[in-house]
């Protein structure tokens, strides 16, 4: 098992390599940043000055060196826009990303499990079919299109729920919450429905898919004919056997989450780490997308092997032998 | 259950009186696409850090909702009998938000501190050879030959206390580019009519009035508190002034113009703007890149240039890319600045059979194609304005190929001069023409035509230019302005499109003019009761 999680580490650490390097072979085609930078007011001597001074005109092999060097001690760099250490913006707005992840998950966890049950159960009526039609609309439409219709509505049209922003927040413990106030929750509403319709959805019709193939097995047919409560049977028994490709798909999809808030925090001005991402685009703010992408890509190395690590924990016939047949 | 039926009564009242005395305590909600990038006054030279910082801070003088120069910090300004000095006499019994004296001193340490090397403001003050102070409230500010326009170069240029700033290690500004982080940049200490209440960058800035502004009796200053919240995603910030959330936004996209003007509770103000949108043309080069015709240039040839010019329907653009939000113009200048005429701004009618026999006259009859470097995220509508010039020019037999790009990718190559045919804005803070003129029609030097794209170089006009920072005579300086202009014409070195107007959307509560170069000024903003 460690000898597991380490060859894990370093395939991890492959992984990063890559990306980062991948991620600088494509700066040079989004631009420089010198207008942004200076102005329009700048000779063509100051421009040459900082051209020099950022090392933006070596070869990229050699600048993605030097920010991997960096990175290696903890240093990553200072923002172009304004001058701020990347560490400290990107400390300062991953609390917000995180809430919004961690809500929009149980959102479409909790939601997507309790509809998906109920269309497997009761199959045929009319209610599942309408969730199961309308569920079509939050796979096939795009996240962008599905925040300004909730904002039209809820916003504009109700004037009940804020359209932009996380509302007040509060200091605990050093991590700016906005879900201790009220206006803080009521800000988070729409746009966690936002990010977690699709993945609500999928895991909706996932449980339902899988709640119909284990309802047709003996044993629920067994327990059946025990006696056993309706509730008993689809929550004890089906339900539970259901939980593993769940697991999976919520693991691997929080990463998603959090990548995909992009969008999402664009449309409700979210102040999180990927509003800070789409600026840095637009500025070609470079120490900044070179570190997201970085984070973005450890997280999705440390949730893959924490989902294998669960399988073994959730599913005893893995542990049957110590490197698993992989 | 009575009880709690109660305390919720108690709780609703209590809540409506704090929405009640909030109102009257008018606070503004303010919204624009992006925000401050630093609070150091002199680290950035960008339009929404100057906003922010002219309500925090004041220059010794500043242009007002209408563009017209104020004083601020110094009440009169003249230049002495020598003209390379021009001596400011500055407001008395001004204090800073921390109770310190305003003073010459100040005046002599911020214009330093805005011509050190780490200072985004220095350009405006290259000519600058020495500030000093004469006495306590006069101050001699002395250039390296005459400057006649040395006022204008200071509209935003901030003075800060030179006390407070050397106590916090401020002295030198922010340096962006490497990282320097310092007081000044998270906190402030001006003379302004707001001070700073809390900040989280790229989140909320909260300002409130400031008690001891010297202007209390001059200006309105009915706003008591601004919340001021950048709005990244165009569509939310309107719908954030729709649903109530803001009071005032900047930046209102064309297309929700009519939606916004169509509510009740709201309202839009326009003003053209200082900015003119415009084509350049590489005339200056023996064989362009991105043509099909080999061994010569087709834009070196005038008439190929006027005959274009005359195939640009600029009507026919306003109407129907910018749904009548621009004002067609013949000239790349806005009309508030100094060398504008009537003449000028005239535009050639449409003319394609004339623009197709000049075309041929040239050896073109045939046409020729070429490729358009267009950006997509800078100008109003800047993508759909190329595609209708495509159009235009196909009349005339000129294939254009656009190239649409991000405003990080597209300015790149008109600096690097790697494309034949581009668009681009200009907006003129001086205010007057030779800032056009250094940038756009001197050819590029280390120091001057940085961004003249046209590879043109005329010698004449280059040392007329030159002149024009010197001449203290103002109508014989006009009269070179006016020749420059007649030259730059006479070659249709750009095709100019139109100037661009800008739109504020508000609360019909709130009466505030638009200022052309899109800089609100709070202390002037009334409420209607």
């Amino acid at each position: 098992m460690f000898a597991y999680i380490i060859r894990r580490f370093f395939q991890g650490a492959l992984v990063l390599g890559i990306v980062g390097f991948i991620a600088f072979s494509m700066f040079r085609f989004i631009g420089d940043p010198y207008e942004n930078i200076l102005g329009q007011d700048a000779t063509v001597l100051d421009r040459q000055a900082l051209e020099e001074r950022l090392g933006l005109n070596k070869p990229i092999a050699i600048q993605y060196l030097k920010f991997l060097g960096n990175a290696m001690q903890g240093e990553f760099g200072v923002s172009y826009r304004n001058g701020i250490p990347v560490s400290e913006m990107i400390a300062q707005r991953l609390p917000a990303t995180i809430e919004l992840a961690i809500v929009s998950a149980l959102f479409a966890l909790f939601l997507g499990v309790l509809l998906g049950v109920y269309t497997a159960i009761n199959r045929d009526g009319f209610l599942a079919n309408f969730i199961m039609t309308t569920s079509l609309i939050g796979v096939s439409l795009p996240t962008f299109l599905i925040g300004i219709l909730l904002i039209w509505v809820f916003a504009v049209e109700l004037n009940v729920l804020p359209s932009f922003g996380r509302g007040e927040t509060v200091e605990i413990w050093g991590w700016k919450t906005g879900l201790a106030t009220a206006s803080g929750l009521k800000s988070i509403i729409l746009p966690a429905i936002t990010l977690g319709l699709y993945q609500m959805t999928l895991v909706m019709r996932l449980v339902r898919s899988e709640m119909l193939e284990v309802l047709r097995t003996d044993y629920i047919r067994f327990a059946r004919a025990r006696g056993l409560t309706r509730r008993a049977i689809n929550f004890g028994h089906a339900l539970k056997n259901t939980l593993l490709p769940v697991i999976t798909i919520i693991g691997i999809q929080l990463g998603q989450i959090i990548a995909f808030a992009i969008i999402t925090e664009t449309v409700f001005q979210w102040p999180g780490v990927g509003l800070l991402f789409i600026n840095a685009v637009n500025f070609v703010d470079v120490p900044i997308m070179a570190t997201y992408l970085l984070l973005v890509g450890s997280l999705f190395v440390v949730i893959n092997l924490v989902v294998d690590l669960l399988y073994v924990v959730i599913d005893p016939r893995l542990r049957l032998d110590g490197t698993e047949a992989r | 259950m009575t009880r709690k039926t109660l305390s919720a009564a108690v709780l609703f009242a209590l809540a409506a009186q704090g929405v009640m005395t909030a109102a009257q305590a008018e606070t503004l909600r303010w919204a624009r696409a992006g925000d401050s990038l630093t609070l150091d006054p002199h680290a950035q030279n960008e339009g929404p850090t100057h906003t922010l910082a002219h309500q925090i801070y004041e220059p010794l003088l500043h242009r007002d909702m209408s563009a017209s120069v104020i004083p601020a910090l110094a009440t009169e300004w003249a230049p002495t009998e020598d003209p390379t000095v021009w001596r400011f006499k500055l407001r008395e019994g001004v204090k800073f938000h921390n109770g310190e004296d305003f003073t010459a001193d100040d005046v002599v340490f911020s214009l330093e501190r805005a011509m050190k090397p780490t200072s985004a403001m220095k350009e405006l003050l290259s000519s600058v050879a020495s500030v000093t102070k004469v006495d306590d409230f006069t101050v001699d500010i002395t250039t390296d030959g005459p400057n006649p326009l040395m006022p204008s170069n200071l509209t935003n240029l901030f003075i800060m206390d030179s006390g407070w700033t050397t106590d916090n290690d401020s002295a030198e500004p922010q340096d962006i580019a490497n990282g320097g982080d310092n007081f000044a940049a998270k906190n402030t200490n001006g003379t302004g009519a707001f001070q700073l209440v809390s900040r989280v960058v790229d989140e909320k800035t909260i300002l409130k009035a400031n008690d001891a502004y010297w202007g209390k009796d001059e200006f309105p200053l009915e706003v008591s508190e601004i919340v001021f919240t950048p709005i990244q995603s165009a569509a939310t910030r309107v719908a954030a002034l729709l649903s109530g959330e803001v009071d005032f936004i900047q930046d209102v996209p064309v297309q929700d113009l009519a939606r916004v003007g169509g509510t009740d509770s709201l309202k839009i103000v326009n003003a053209a703007q200082n900015r003119t949108i415009f084509f350049g043309l590489n005339s200056g080069d023996e064989d362009l890149t991105s043509d099909n015709v080999e061994g010569k240039n087709p834009f070196s040839d005038v008439r190929v240039r006027q005959a274009m010019n005359m195939a640009i329907n600029r009507d026919a653009i306003q109407r129907v890319v910018m749904r009548d939000q621009s004002s067609p113009t013949g000239v790349i200048m806005p009309p508030f600045v100094n060398g504008w005429t009537e003449a000028l701004d005239a535009y050639p009618a449409v003319d394609v059979a004339g623009a197709k026999a000049l075309m041929a006259e040239a050896g073109y009859g045939d046409g020729f194609s070429v490729v358009l470097n267009c950006p997509n995220d800078r100008y109003i509508n800047d993508e759909a304005i190329c595609q209708a010039a495509v159009g235009m020019f196909a009349q005339i037999g000129i294939t254009v190929n656009l190239d649409a790009k991000p405003k990080a990718q597209h300015f790149p190559l008109i600096q690097n001069r790697t494309t034949d045919f581009y668009m681009l804005g200009w907006g003129v803070p001086t205010f007057d023409s030779e800032y056009i003129f250094n940038f756009l029609v001197h050819s590029t030097t280390d120091e001057l035509g940085s961004w003249n794209g046209t590879r043109n170089s005329n010698p004449d006009w280059d040392a007329k230019i030159v002149s024009l920072a010197s001449e203290t005579d103002l109508d014989k300086r006009n009269a070179t302005i006016k020749a420059i202009w007649d030259g730059v014409q006479a070659e249709t070195l750009y095709l100019p499109i139109h100037n661009q107007v800008l739109n504020w959307g508000m609360n019909k509560s709130v009466n505030f003019d638009v200022q052309p170069e899109d800089q609100p000024h709070f202390k002037f903003l009334t409420f209607t009761k």
